[in-house]
């Protein structure tokens, strides 16, 4: 579903350009509005949620498709914890889809999906590895690296079970938009696949705003 | 199967349950009275943050649906165990467990002092349990299989639950491919309508598996698999694996 936003740039508390290959590790409290921007197109923004008050308590993809009854994520969705707590939902979208089921690229990964010689390739789970390792205080590991959501991609699921990966529904400037319901943790990778026909073998930076509520009304 | 089964057991409904399963042998999990849903995790037991992936394990081999064929991924990029047979033709890993706010909701939950060990366990709490018997916690779960259930999806995304997709009988076997901690459960899925907490026995049986052809039908299935099972191969190589 596509739903602009009226929120403007030149408001936002936080503007910053994440390149690709790069993360983005920042908290967004309760009641802020958070966007990423696809600058350039087709773009996949690998992105996490822990609870900023208790980090074990995560995004959950299985908690959020199941209790709305979907596989795709768009306005209207409401991103739950492993425990069940709605951690943010999604308020503007003008992309219409993203994925929750494909997951993250990681070098081990590339070995099977390419070529066994992929695997010193740049990969977004290095990227999350080097996040919680490099900001050891948030009391973030391995452990934490869960499923995660794609912002921009496009992961359609066949009636008959087959889960395919369609040219992106994103174009330069499109954006998905969601309203913190607890203080998060945000973590992202801009993807840096190389080996990805949906990216058009082009990765780009893509930008993350936060507005605070007070702002927004 | 002409296989010797070297161990048998019967898991009721609504029990969890956890084992290392040496690599080289068949697990054989049996629906006894149709409509079971069995939920599994898998780890490394010589390294507890290698786990299963099953975005990995979808995204790999192009499907949202397990079946015969189908390897499951680690993280690490190697192949747990392989899908040998399937009588059923779909399982689920991308709808999570049971939690005991869900069972309370749709069941209306039943405590121990209640019923004994006829309480209304949920996955979740389950994997807890048996994850906790080797150092694991809350943070290292991940979305499981749920053996024996499935949900499909429509054009639009939207999901839904096949009450009849396993009859009494039917089977699934799984080949291990490296050592796995296997940690189960038979509580109901989370999207199962019925209208009263289902209570469905699984049997399971450990038995030998023959060695892994070259022309074996899961490591063909896709050229993705083919390069796993060179991944576990690589991965003997340096490790002191059960069978060499």
């Amino acid at each position: 579903m596509i739903k602009e936003s009226n929120l403007s740039p030149a408001a936002a508390v936080i503007r910053q350009t994440v390149k690709a290959g790069g993360y983005w590790l920042e908290k967004v409290k309760a009641g802020q509005i958070f966007r990423i921007v696809d600058l350039e197109g087709n773009q996949a923004a690998d992105t996490l949620f822990y609870s900023a008050v208790d980090p074990s308590e995560r995004y959950s993809a299985e908690n959020t498709i199941r209790e709305q009854g979907n596989v795709y994520l768009s306005v209207g969705s409401k991103l739950l914890s492993q425990d069940g707590n709605l951690m943010l939902e999604i308020t503007a979208d003008t992309v219409g889809r993203h994925d929750t089921l494909g997951g993250a690229c990681a070098t081990e990964s590339n070995t099977v999906r390419y070529a066994l010689e992929k695997k010193t390739m740049h990969a977004c789970r290095d990227s999350w590895l080097l996040a919680v390792t490099e900001n050891d205080h948030l009391g973030l590991s391995k452990r934490d690296i869960a499923h995660n959501i794609n912002f921009f991609m496009n992961v359609p699921v066949t009636p008959d079970g087959g889960l395919t990966f369609e040219d992106g529904l994103s174009a330069p400037g499109k954006y998905v938009e969601m309203t913190a319901a607890m203080d998060v943790i945000v973590l992202i990778s801009n993807c840096p696949q190389l080996n990805n026909p949906c990216n058009a073998y082009n990765p780009t930076p893509i930008e993350v705003m936060v507005w605070d509520q007070a702002q927004s009304a | 199967m002409s296989h010797d089964v070297l161990y048998r057991d019967e898991l009721p409904g609504g029990k969890h349950w956890s084992m290392v399963v040496k690599r080289g042998t068949l697990l054989r999990l049996t629906d006894k009275d149709g409509g079971a849903n069995m939920g599994m995790l898998f780890y490394n037991p010589a390294n507890l943050l290698e786990r299963y992936n099953a975005p990995d394990s979808l995204k790999c081999q192009h499907t949202f649906k397990l079946t015969r064929g189908n390897c499951l991924y680690s993280d690490m990029g190697r192949i747990f165990c392989s899908i040998v047979e399937d009588s059923i033709g779909w399982h689920d890993t991308v709808c999570g467990n049971s939690t005991k706010a869900g069972v309370a909701r749709k069941w209306g939950g039943v405590d121990y002092q209640t019923a004994r060990n006829d309480w209304t366990q949920n996955g979740h709490d389950s994997f807890l349990v048996e994850g906790a018997k080797y150092g694991l916690g809350r943070r290292d779960l991940a979305a499981n299989v749920n053996w024996f259930s499935k949900v499909a999806v429509a054009e639009d995304g939207s999901m839904s639950f096949d009450p009849t997709n396993s009859k009494a009988g039917a089977h699934v076997t799984l080949r291990f491919e490296m050592d796995t901690l296997v940690l189960l459960h038979t509580c109901p899925h989370p999207l199962n309508p019925a209208a009263d907490y289902p209570r469905r026995p699984v049997i399971y049986e450990l038995l030998k598996a023959d060695p892994v052809s070259d022309d074996d039908f899961c490591k063909g299935f896709r050229p993705e698999n083919g390069r796993g099972f060179e991944n576990n191969r690589i991965y003997h190589l340096c490790s002191c694996g059960s069978e060499g």
